[in-house]
């Protein structure tokens, strides 16, 4: 063992129990409590986001709104695929699902703009529900396939029905007008950064409630949470109902935020795009979905400057960021499975690590380290054994 | 009545195909317990390679070998290079890795062929036979599908009970450790099953493409009218694949004719859920105890 190392497991002469070093951020700490904590980083968040919005211009802010409600669809679906383990292609569909109820809601009634939300997020959740059903029966490539199937069953409908979905041209949407002074790109960004936020808070509580021990338990291993006493099929059911409500409400943004919902905004490469920036930001963290919005919303900005730089056609630039997108898909799920999160938090862990050992060294001179006493000197009867008693 | 002919004509040719699909599905299902999403697309990327060929002047038999070789090399790299570090990684690792594939490949053949959709010449006439005086929905090149679609499940099934190659795929796919200890080179033999369900995807890749609007995404619905074919016939068996394509064949085209083209994938997609209720371990498979 080396002397460092000593240095961090010393154990406290009063209780027995190892010391931790003290963070370097003293004792200020972050509320204890969940939902209180989550509460406090999305305040945080909230404030750093205003002054971001209010310093960039609207075209950016349209890119802002963007990566929001990317993130709300990818945040469901790092719960349903990260936490709970089943998979879903089928994430463009709900948000299908959701844009059209918005949009038709607008066109037919008056509603509050929050209920409409609500009703989007309501719809998407219910057939969420009704495909989560069917899915408890199926597991891993099954799932994949027949979601898969709904994303390519779903858009059709709406062209078939076209004097109900508005056909080809689609149906339009209307921004609630912006409170005085503001401009109408931001005030979209900040409705959208809104849901964001509160999604990520009530996704985060979800997830460190019984219902998050549930979720893990079922991916980890069906027969044992069952016999724990977790009702499974109830279990993933929930998940994919949370999923798809979440994918309702990224999809009633992206109708807001394109103006007009038909079929082909939802075609079968948003999911397989969704899933792909899933897996890429880290299957099953909230947070490390930003990355994957932000990848999804800049990639193809990104690659259109790219090929514009090689002469390379427009169309030709399209599909570069889909090939950049599923080779580096590829080589992540094969070299590092848990994404761009999970390598920052392994950084993370580490330089925290050096950095609390060299402050040790710097508390502790080196002479004065010495070995934990063992456990055997304290209590000498770790195991009760009845018999010798 | 002549519509409904016609209608079931359409579904029977329709459903070979998927079953020659399918079987791919299975023979990589059967050898490695993955289902492979990117078939459909190494069809799509094979049969661009065989348009380009005919493109340059190329015999069409000779287009039509050098695709379904191309399919084989690709099929047997794919499972040597993506699938083979899998091993022994949950379920899900490699279904994002096929998906991952798709979307290169389709990436790859829409950067260097564009998106609009081309043609692609058929073997034989596509004119429909005249029977009795009546011209039906049933053509040359019909009849070409569905000797092909039969000889390749023959060929299959001497393949896998007739030879020791066969015995030695099968034995490797059942029990891959007892295989291995008994000195059959399972590695290589995971690889072979991938090239072979590499070659007869590009086979389906080739007589669907004169029949649909032939781009890089040609064949995505094609692929899930296959897996639901493969589900039904219980991802295992061949015979299930050929069972599964011809009732989703005919059920797709029953519903394309009498409810409404557009529709079709909603018809897959109800057909996969009534079969995954009912049945979820397919037609054709026997049931297998889970352990607990």
């Amino acid at each position: 063992m080396a002397p460092a190392d000593v240095a961090r497991y010393q154990v406290s002469p009063e209780t027995g129990k190892p010391l931790r070093p003290r963070p370097w951020w003293g004792r200020a700490r972050f509320p204890r409590q969940p939902l209180a904590r989550h509460l406090v980083l999305a305040l945080l968040g909230a404030v750093v986001l205003y002054f971001v919005t209010s310093a960039l211009s609207p075209y950016n802010n349209v890119l802002v709104g963007e990566i929001a409600l990317y993130l709300i669809a990818l945040a469901g679906l790092s719960l349903l695929t990260g936490t709970t383990g089943q998979i879903s292609l089928g994430q463009g569909a709900f948000m299908a699902v959701g844009a059209y109820t918005v949009a038709l809601l607008m066109t037919h009634t008056h509603m509050n703009f929050v209920l409409e939300l609500l009703a989007a997020i309501g719809a998407a959740a219910t057939l969420g529900l009704l495909v989560g059903i069917s899915a408890t029966r199926l597991k891993g490539p099954y799932l994949a396939g027949a979601t898969l199937l709904l994303a390519l069953a779903l858009p059709p409908i709406a062209d078939k029905w076209s004097t109900t979905f508005g056909g080809d041209q689609g149906l339009t949407t209307i921004v609630p007008t912006a409170p005085g002074g503001i401009n109408p790109e931001e005030w979209l960004a900040w409705i959208e950064l809104a849901g964001a936020l509160i999604t990520l808070v009530l996704l985060a509580n979800l997830l460190t409630s019984r219902f998050g021990r549930s979720f893990r338990a079922v991916r980890d291993n069906e027969v044992a949470a069952s016999l724990s006493g977790v009702h499974v099929a109830r279990t993933k059911v929930t998940a994919f109902a949370v999923s798809a409500g979440c994918a309702g409400l990224a999809g009633a943004f992206l109708g807001l935020s394109t103006g007009v919902v038909s079929t082909g905004e939802f075609p079968l490469t948003l999911s397989i795009e969704l899933l792909a920036a899933m897996v890429l930001a880290g299957a099953g963290s909230l947070f490390g979905m930003w990355w994957g919005a932000i990848l999804l919303v800049y990639v193809p900005q990104w690659s259109t400057s790219v090929s514009g730089d090689f002469g390379l056609g427009a169309g030709t630039s399209a599909y570069l960021a889909t090939i950049i997108f599923g080779v580096v898909l590829i080589v992540v799920m094969i070299a590092a499975p848990s994404g761009i999160q999970g390598g920052l938090r392994w950084l993370w862990e580490h330089v925290s690590k050096q950095w609390s050992i060299s402050r040790d060294e710097r508390a502790a001179p080196r002479h004065a380290t010495h070995f934990p006493p063992s456990a055997a000197d304290h209590q000498p009867n770790l195991v009760h054994d009845p018999l010798n008693e | 009545m002549s519509l409904f002919i016609n209608i079931t004509l359409d579904g029977v040719t329709q459903g070979m195909i998927f079953a020659a699909l399918a079987l791919a599905l299975v023979l990589i299902f059967r050898a490695t317990r993955v289902i492979n999403f990117a078939q459909g697309a190494m069809a799509m990327l094979t049969t661009f390679i065989a348009s380009t060929l005919l493109d340059r002047g190329l015999n069409y038999w000779w287009a039509f070998v050098a695709a379904l070789a191309i399919g084989f090399v690709l099929g047997a790299l794919v499972q040597m290079v993506l699938i083979r570090p899998l091993e022994g990684k949950p379920d899900l690792n490699p279904v994002i890795v096929t998906i991952g594939l798709v979307i290169v490949l389709e990436g790859v053949a829409g950067a260097v062929y564009g998106n609009s959709s081309r043609g692609f010449p058929a073997a034989f006439s596509q004119s429909g036979l005249v029977v009795g005086g009546t011209r039906i929905a049933f053509s040359h090149f019909d009849v070409f599908i569905l000797v092909a679609v039969l000889l390749l499940m023959a060929a299959n099934l001497v393949l896998f009970r007739a030879t020791t190659l066969g015995l030695r795929m099968r034995a490797s796919a059942f029990a891959r450790e007892v295989s291995r200890l008994l000195g059959v080179r399972v590695g290589r033999l995971l690889t072979l099953g991938w090239g072979l369900a590499g070659l007869v995807g590009a086979l389906a890749g080739l007589l669907i493409a004169p029949t649909s609007a032939f781009g890089p995404y040609f064949m995505d619905l094609d692929l899930i009218y296959a897996f639901t074919a493969a589900v039904i016939g219980g991802l295992e068996s061949p015979v299930g694949a050929l069972v599964g394509g011809l009732v989703t064949g005919l059920c797709i085209s029953y519903v394309g004719g009498y409810l409404g083209s557009g529709l079709e994938p909603l018809g897959a997609l109800v057909l996969l859920m009534v079969t995954l209720m009912a049945r979820p371990q397919g037609i054709f498979s026997r049931p297998s105890a889970r352990v607990v």
